[in-house]
């Protein structure tokens, strides 16, 4: 290698239009070599299966039996299919819930703790703590806090004389418990609003204070424009996280009580994993792209009228 | 008298605003903590002890035992040795791949380089269980269901998009001059990678291990999907497998979800830095 660079770099007669060219080459060639996991990636585990499972949506198959052209049959079920619309609804309901009340809640305590509170660098330590562990041992944890008779929470209730549902048996709170698991876990979020306010140029504030602006007007006017970029950042993968939950509902409820909780995933994972309808589940698998794709493409869309950038050139 | 009295008031109101400030901090803190200690202290306790109302935080007696009985009821160690070997072969995957993209999509110019980053980044929108499906057919295909294979793969093939985004930015803030210097020095294409880029990026590479590691850790979908024999689960799935499990009590499930969970808060503890700089560096400048 180091050779051959060493010619390459040797000044030739053939002209300098033809050696940029041949270095041009060169470079290229490195750069696809550097790139080329991500390239032979993309292809096999990315773009081929999703390839895959659009004509797979179209076939019914069980893996045991030859694959069948159906047509359009599996989304013509899909449309009647009244599991498919309630795991659709426990979702953007959960989405509904989840993505605002993190925000506010992420942006509210960065806020607070902005306020120059002592013990910054602990308090930030102990709300990012539950943000580090995930995936069922988290779930355990939950379903005990949640024991109606003896969990932490209901043991609290008690004290202060109120009787708690049966939160993960009740199909009116077993939706509101998740909640409450990923908003325990807000801190993730939090940090990164509070270094967006830390990031903002103080003399942006010291102008704003000696026009006279209080700290309503600060806050609305110059805290969380400066702040939307973050924001956006923030809700497109929130949004993403809570189409993908899985292990928790899988672990905590299985889906239930009553399908009160039964989300996208768990659904497309019975479908696929547990009674082998591979066909229908493609097709589950396909909504789902699409769902994700028109609510990026809306995000980005509608971020050109909310998010401020001080300037396109500045950063990454 | 009056002017005076709301100077004392605008005096007052920065320590009040500020100490008011303080005390919803550290409620809040309570609550993050609360469940933690509420876990530390079931699987400490004996069983009886555990339904006791109201609840007692101290364990008296406490009981150290539920640990060790918490790993024997199930083979545990099988499962912490399968987590071990599929985490650290994942993250190295992680590292590795992604470094070379990274570095392939900041230094070289080529065709197409700009619309194929744009793909990159557009896989991170992507999540896994929207390629499940035939990913399950290729491996079954493969006879690689029930290995460590398809869960270890991926990472090695470009690992996340994510992580590719996040060198790739680190390595533009690494002045160009460098790699040339290297150059005349002798290095070739792979040398500057090695010799420099790598060694310059160590913290960066650091944060891509700790997301990694947390990631691999705590991942239940894919060991879910690709796994069938107990002999080869991992922690995730061996801690689903105790929940129904006909001997577990509460007290070993909260002892076997603190053991799963020790990891993650050392790494966080000893790396803290690293995670803080990792979660606002790609919020903040993403």
């Amino acid at each position: 290698m180091t050779s051959s660079e060493r010619v390459a770099r040797a000044p030739r007669v053939s002209g300098r239009i033809a050696r940029s060219g041949r270095i041009a080459r060169k470079e290229a060639i490195s750069g696809y070599l550097f790139i080329s996991p991500w390239l032979v990636g993309f292809l096999v585990l990315f773009a081929g299966p999703i390839v895959a499972s659009l004509l797979l949506s179209f076939c019914q198959w069980d893996i045991m039996s030859p694959l069948k052209w159906v047509g359009m049959a599996n989304y013509e079920r899909l449309i009647r299919d009244e599991l498919f619309w309630q795991s659709l609804k426990v979702t953007g309901l959960f989405t509904l819930l989840d993505v605002p009340l993190c925000l506010f809640l992420g942006i509210g305590v960065a806020l607070l703790m902005n306020q120059k509170v002592p013990g910054l660098s602990f308090f930030r330590t102990v709300y990012y703590l539950p943000s580090v562990v995930s995936g069922v041992a988290v779930s355990l944890l939950w379903i005990w806090i949640y024991n109606p008779d003896h969990g932490l929470l209901n043991n609290f209730l008690r004290n202060v004389g109120i009787q708690g549902p049966q939160w993960l048996q009740d199909p009116r709170w077993a939706l509101l418990a998740l909640v409450g698991v990923s908003v325990w876990q807000v801190g993730g979020t939090m940090i990164i609003y509070l270094a967006g306010i830390q990031g903002i140029p103080t003399q942006l504030f010291e102008a704003a204070r000696i026009d006279g602006a209080n700290r309503g007007q600060i806050l609305f006017k110059i805290t969380l424009p400066m702040l939307t970029p973050v924001i956006f950042y923030n809700m497109v993968v929130g949004i993403i996280k809570s189409l993908q939950t899985f292990t928790e509902v899988y672990v905590m409820t299985g889906g239930g009580p009553n399908n009160a909780t039964l989300f996208y995933m768990l659904n497309l994972y019975r479908n696929a994993f547990k009674w082998f309808k591979m066909g229908y589940a493609s097709s589950l698998a396909w909504i789902l792209f699409l769902l994700i794709l028109v609510c990026t493409l809306f995000l980005l869309r509608s971020s050109s009228s909310w998010v401020y950038y001080e300037s396109e050139t500045r950063g990454g | 008298m009056r002017t005076r009295q709301t100077g004392n008031l605008k005096k007052l109101s920065a320590p009040l605003v500020s100490s008011v400030s303080f005390l919803i901090v550290l409620a809040g803190a309570a609550l993050m903590i609360l469940p933690f200690l509420w876990m530390l202290s079931t699987s400490l306790k004996p069983e009886a002890k555990v339904f006791a109302s109201p609840p007692q935080w101290i364990p008296d007696p406490i009981q150290w035992s539920n640990f060790s009985k918490s790993l024997s009821v199930l083979p545990f160690g099988v499962y912490y040795r399968n987590t071990v070997i599929i985490t650290a072969a994942t993250i190295l995957g992680d590292v590795l791949t992604a470094a070379l993209v990274a570095y392939g999509f900041a230094r070289f110019r080529f065709p197409g380089r700009n619309a194929l980053f744009v793909l990159v980044l557009s896989t991170i929108m992507l999540p896994v269980q929207v390629m499940i499906i035939p990913r399950f057919i290729l491996f079954k295909e493969l006879r690689w269901i029930d290995t460590f294979i398809p869960i270890i793969l991926p990472a090695f093939l470009g690992g996340s998009a994510f992580y590719i985004f996040l060198l790739r930015q680190f390595f533009l803030t690494i002045p160009r001059e460098l790699d040339d210097a290297a150059k005349i020095d002798g290095l070739g294409t792979l040398g500057v990678f090695s010799r420099i880029m790598l060694p310059l990026s160590k913290p960066s590479l650091a944060i891509v291990a700790i997301f990694s590691f947390l990631y691999n850790w705590n991942d239940f979908f894919s060991p879910l999907i690709f796994l069938n024999s107990e002999s080869k689960y991992t922690l995730a799935l061996g801690l689903n497998f105790l929940k129904g499990h006909f001997f577990s009590t509460v007290s070993l499930l909260m002892a076997a979800a603190v053991l799963a969970m020790v990891p993650c808060l050392l790494l966080f503890f000893v790396a803290q830095k690293y995670f803080i700089q990792g979660v606002v560096f790609t919020g903040v400048k993403g």
